[in-house]
């Protein structure tokens, strides 16, 4: 790495001879460390799925999760350093709740994008603190404003997507989401999706144990951000993996 | 010492008449939701005591493009509490990108009148249009109570119209019908309420984003059973006939 031993890289508040700021690259290597995030958009809502990465065999089910509620009808998927994704959860859900209490109406998630934006890259400027080391999708829905999503990596910045990923195979899976016509499936249809495109994305041979987390929210639960039910992951989970082994059966063919 | 005790007293009363003095809105207002927007309406005197400080005010207050709000009770102390407001709508809609919720609005009428409810004398009308929930009207009394409405009533003037109000409002009005109840409704509070006079004041707030405003003039009013002297019909007592 061009950046090492330089000493343009020990601060952030420090651009190096050619613009760059090497603190906020190395915080989305933290990013790319981490097991795969996809949320797609769809005609009616938003779905989140997430290959959860199992360290040990002696974690309990379901724990560490990656994939948490902001408000109502907010959700968002998380990738990098939990505990920074902790934090930025913490925030999130402050923003949520003093804006119900200002205004008596839950807060757009283009207002949230811009808070979060705002604090991240607040993050990227000073000397005496480090980036996040993460980045975060936010997806909610709305009778009027419809389904919506944000992307914020760790440098603050932020965009309206129909379908993103990140994490360890987030080119994998972009190429994968690229391949769906997100805007005229619907939730049901795209949950299936999602849970194939992780199963696909995931490296077997690196990482051996992953659990994968689906959550969403749109018309069909009337408008509240949930994890999915027990049905309908198990649906999810039976066509990934049945799509998984049609693949590979035809590839030996 | 006896003196000063007479003095106090003298100043007590004194500060007391210009409490009572202060420049009131005392009012009538109304605001009521039609199939499609809201409507606004209020007379126009403003008092300080008996005397008629301005004869043609203006109550119906500007908060943003598409909310409006009425005000009744201290003139100061509303003007202050919607400029403040005004401001807080001004930097949602550019936070926001889009025109305010009314919902929002009133909210902050709430918290503003219920976190200085001591030193205040504010009830506040607010209504609008949204994109979100339409036309909508929500009442702020003096307490800090919100309360949504399908039309609601203030100021002095109002004591006079509930049985009015409760018997003529309709749900899904369309435009016209309920510009001519809020005008009736105003109309006959001024007849009957001495604080309230003056010209009406119409407010239309719908799709269109923007108050389209309606002025009737004292004679322009409507019309209505008027207390007419009774012509006496011969003698109440039964005796001499001749005295009509």
């Amino acid at each position: 790495m061009s950046s090492i031993g330089t000493g343009y890289d020990l601060s952030a508040s420090q651009f190096s001879p050619d613009g760059r700021v090497f603190q906020v690259e190395y915080a989305f290597k933290a990013v790319e460390n981490s097991g795969t995030a996809i949320a797609l958009r769809g005609s009616d809502g938003v779905v989140f799925a997430v290959e959860k990465l199992v360290t040990s065999k002696l974690h309990e089910d379901g724990t560490g999760k990656r994939l948490f509620s902001i408000e109502n009808h907010i959700g968002m998927a998380v990738g990098g350093l939990m505990a920074d994704a902790s934090a930025i959860l913490d925030i999130a859900r402050g923003e949520a709740r003093s804006f119900r209490q200002s205004y008596n109406v839950p807060i757009s998630l283009k207002y949230l994008n811009e808070r979060l934006s705002m604090y991240i890259h607040a993050h990227t400027l000073y000397s005496a603190i480090r980036p996040f080391g993460c980045a975060i999708i936010i997806g909610s829905y709305d009778s009027t404003d419809g389904p919506q999503m944000y992307m914020i990596d760790p440098a603050g910045v932020s965009f309206g997507y129909f379908g993103c990923a990140i994490g360890k195979a987030k080119q994998t899976a972009k190429t994968e989401i690229e391949k769906l016509s997100l805007k005229t499936m619907t939730c049901k249809e795209l949950i299936k999706e999602a849970a194939k495109i992780i199963y696909m994305v995931h490296d077997e041979l690196k990482d051996k144990q992953f659990e994968l987390e689906l959550s969403w929210v749109g018309k069909h639960t009337d408008g509240k951000y949930e994890e999915v039910s027990k049905e309908v992951y198990e649906d999810a989970l039976k066509y990934a993996k049945a799509s998984l082994d049609d693949d590979s059966g035809s590839d030996g063919e | 010492m006896s003196l000063i005790s007479h003095c106090g007293g003298l100043q007590e009363n004194s500060v007391h008449d210009l409490e009572k003095d202060e420049v009131s809105t005392g009012t009538t207002i109304v605001a009521a939701t039609y199939d499609g927007g809201v409507i606004v309406g209020a007379d126009s005197r403003t008092t300080t005591g008996s005397y008629i400080a301005n004869r043609v005010t203006d109550k119906l207050t500007k908060v943003c493009d598409n909310i409006f709000c009425c005000r009744s009770g201290s003139a100061a102390d509303t003007q202050a509490i919607t400029d403040i407001v005004s401001y807080y709508m001004d930097l949602s809609s550019i936070q926001m990108g889009e025109p305010p919720l009314v919902r929002a609005a009133a909210t902050i009428f709430r918290n503003l009148i219920y976190e200085n409810r001591h030193q205040l004398t504010a009830g506040i009308i607010v209504a609008g249009w949204d994109k979100k929930f339409g036309g909508q009207v929500y009442a702020v009394n003096v307490s800090g109570t919100i309360v949504q409405q399908n039309i609601s009533i203030g100021g002095s003037g109002s004591s006079y119209l509930y049985g009015y109000m409760d018997s003529q409002y309709k749900d899904g009005m369309t435009q016209e019908e309920c510009e001519n109840l809020v005008l009736n409704a105003i109309s006959l509070a001024i007849k009957r309420d001495g604080s309230s006079g003056g010209v009406v004041r119409l407010g239309v707030l719908n799709h269109t984003g923007s108050i389209q405003r309606k002025l009737f003039l004292g004679d322009q009013l409507p019309k209505f059973y008027d207390n007419v002297l009774v012509k006496p019909q011969g003698d109440i007592s039964g005796g001499d006939t001749t005295m009509a």
